[in-house]
């Protein structure tokens, strides 16, 4: 991580209710460094939403949002008044959602939705903006862009009205793109074409990416880093490498384990998943989030602070009661890997 | 499993649906006919007692045209279907009605697919009564049995649905399924609105109902994991035809089709986990 991170959010919470008694991200503290790819990865419910919505300051109504601190580029968000966070929210982060047909106006034209960011962003001319328009539709990878800019939302498939979202996004060269489950709605190949176009337009414009998704394998395959999100907590952070490699947390541990595996094909043994439900909204569990699903649950679970502690270099987890001690078989916990594997052969059925 | 000797349960043979794609008024009053969309083309296969067949494809291939043809949800335009040698297109009447009781579907959205004003209990009741099911006119222990087959306590007879979770609410449908008494069981896209921790238990439920009761099941849907989890065999679907159909482990491993390479390339890469998740505490 570089010494200032481009975006830096410290004791978030957002709460709902009367009394703001529906907690539904607690304490969330998260970094991104300039040029990162940050993944934000939990269950429905767990504040991932919530958490990367924050970042423009964006609550849903009858949702209340507190932080000790939101930074981003050096500036304090939470002290913006409205033409100032309106200015963050044109020029410095971009969004892109799940659902791209909600997003785009129906009655209007692809290419004016796309030049009338520009028009009012950028301060371009019609004629400038309608030609930087069409070099974004080209850079997203939509044929025939000048066709595509008369053509209307629905007229167009899933995969390329994503495109188009992320167009819009990146219209005004934003530093942060915030892209929420952007390909929960699509189809795998188009999905992995999404994800490629992503990590392209990263590479080209060096800008961060927080992106929010259910699905570890989404996550793994795009992200530098990975924030591990349960019951409006964050229970683990790292270097996806290092998560997917030494999951310190319980949870962790059990979501990677839950995942299905083309690799199962033919294979007879049942995964064991998490027994129970995530909790519910509202729902007041003392101590750790996970402590009624929780396989290594013990007496001091359910009063403990939930707080990451730092478990490796750059990797944090918030269950100190089993940091660092699982039985890891990769070559950098035991000396002998070849002994660690014989161990786990024996002790799995 | 089956033997090598014993029928098939369900024999698909040739079945094509085209549907005619909206026509735009001129074309009506000139009265010009509409452009046909193949939605399924010339699908056969066979599916034994106890087994699982993953149907797999993109959106729009056909899979969910076809899981409704199965159940006559959709008329085919061609081809024909059989359910234990009785033929499903023919049948009228009570022999349709002994047709669906053999077939049961479970759909994507539990939401939709039951009725929010219905207790769990009744909805199952229902359905179990309707089809004069064997122990059917002791509601109590009728309800029961079948919400310990989808491994719910009998608590949640007394529930409406949208007090249930999302999981719980895909079992109550599965449960409601299972009280008319069905040999197939066709799961469209039944665990893909799920999370990943309640879709595991979901699959396990499937593979434990064909263990327990010998039911088929046909496992419609778009991921690919998710079918290598459950399914024996697996059929690739692409603009409505079936492009390879084979043991899933076969498929998976050697896939021989380019649409199904392509589909297996474009699917994200297992997570290189290097710490082994099935040990326990150290």
């Amino acid at each position: 991580m570089s010494a200032t991170p481009l975006l830096r959010i410290e004791k978030l919470r957002v709460s709902f209710g009367k009394d703001d008694s529906v907690v539904a991200v607690s304490d969330v503290s998260l970094e991104i460094g300039a040029g990162e790819t940050l993944g934000l990865v939990g269950e429905s419910g767990s504040g991932k939403s919530l958490s990367c919505r924050s970042v423009i300051r964006m609550t849903p109504p009858g949702g209340q949002m507190s932080a000790s601190e939101i930074n981003f580029d050096g500036k304090d968000v939470l002290s913006f008044n409205k033409r100032q966070l309106r200015e963050h929210r044109a020029h410095n982060v971009g969004m892109i959602f799940q659902d791209p047909f909600s997003c785009l106006d129906p009655t209007k034209r692809v290419g004016e939705q796309i030049s009338e960011t520009l028009r009012v962003n950028a301060g371009l001319t019609s004629a400038r903006a309608r030609e930087q328009a069409l070099k974004l539709l080209a850079d997203v990878d939509i044929d025939q862009p000048e066709r595509r800019y008369l053509g209307f939302p629905h007229e167009m498939s899933g995969g390329m009205r994503q495109r188009v979202m992320i167009a819009i996004a990146v219209a005004s060269k934003p530093k942060l793109l915030v892209a929420d489950e952007p390909t929960t709605a699509l189809d795998v190949t188009t999905q992995a074409q999404i994800l490629g176009l992503l990590q392209r337009l990263r590479e080209e414009t060096g800008m961060s990416v927080l992106l929010v998704s259910h699905d570890f394998g989404v996550i793994a395959q795009v992200c530098d880093r990975v924030a591990v999100m349960y019951g409006g907590y964050v229970v683990e952070v790292g270097a996806v490498a290092d998560v997917c490699a030494r999951p310190q947390h319980p949870y962790t541990r059990a979501l990677l384990s839950s995942i299905p595996s083309l690799e199962s094909a033919g294979n007879r043994v049942r995964r064991v998943g998490i027994p129970g439900q995530p909790p519910n909204l509202g729902e007041i569990i003392a101590g750790c989030p996970f402590v009624r699903r929780c396989s290594f649950v013990q007496e001091s679970c359910s009063t403990m602070d939930v707080t990451l502690e730092t478990v490796g270099p750059g990797h944090q987890s918030a269950c100190p009661v089993m940091a660092n001690r699982f039985v890891a078989v990769g070559p950098s916990k035991l000396p002998a890997p070849s002994s660690s594997a014989d161990e786990a052969s024996e002790e799995t059925p | 499993m089956t033997t090598e000797s014993e029928q098939p349960l369900l024999v698909v043979k040739h079945v094509v649906k085209r549907f005619v794609l909206r026509r735009s008024i001129s074309d009506r009053l000139a009265r010009r006919p509409g452009v046909l969309h193949t939605a399924v083309n010339d699908v056969s296969f066979q599916l034994a007692r106890g087994e699982i067949l993953g149907l797999a494809g993109g959106s729009g291939s056909g899979k969910t045209t076809l899981a409704r043809i199965l159940i006559r949800l959709v008329e085919p335009d061609e081809g024909e279907l059989f359910l234990h040698g009785a033929d499903i297109r023919k049948a009228r009447g009570h022999e349709l009605r002994e047709i669906r009781r053999g077939m049961q579907m479970v759909f994507q959205d539990p939401y939709s697919s039951l009725n929010p004003r219905m207790h769990v209990g009744a909805a199952i009741l229902e359905a179990g009564r309707v089809h004069h099911q064997p122990g059917s006119d002791d509601g109590d222990a009728f309800v029961n049995r079948m919400l310990d087959l989808v491994r719910l306590p009998s608590s949640a007879a007394g529930r409406r649905p949208q007090e249930l979770s999302g999981g719980q609410r895909q079992r109550v449908a599965v449960a409601r399924a299972l009280a008319v008494g069905p040999q197939v069981l066709i799961a469209d896209e039944a665990v893909s609105a799920l999370d990943v921790s309640i879709q595991t238990q979901l699959l396990n439920l499937f593979l434990d109902l064909r263990d327990e009761l010998g039911l088929a099941i046909i496992f419609v849907a778009h991921q690919l994991s998710v079918i290598a989890e459950v399914a024996d065999r697996v059929a690739i679907m692409h603009h409505g035809s079936i492009v390879e159909i084979g043991p899933t482990v076969d498929v998976f491993h050697d896939p021989q089709d380019d649409y199904t390479k392509a589909l297996l390339a474009a699917h994200p890469k297992p997570i290189p986990i290097v710490d082994d998740l099935s040990l326990d505490a150290p």
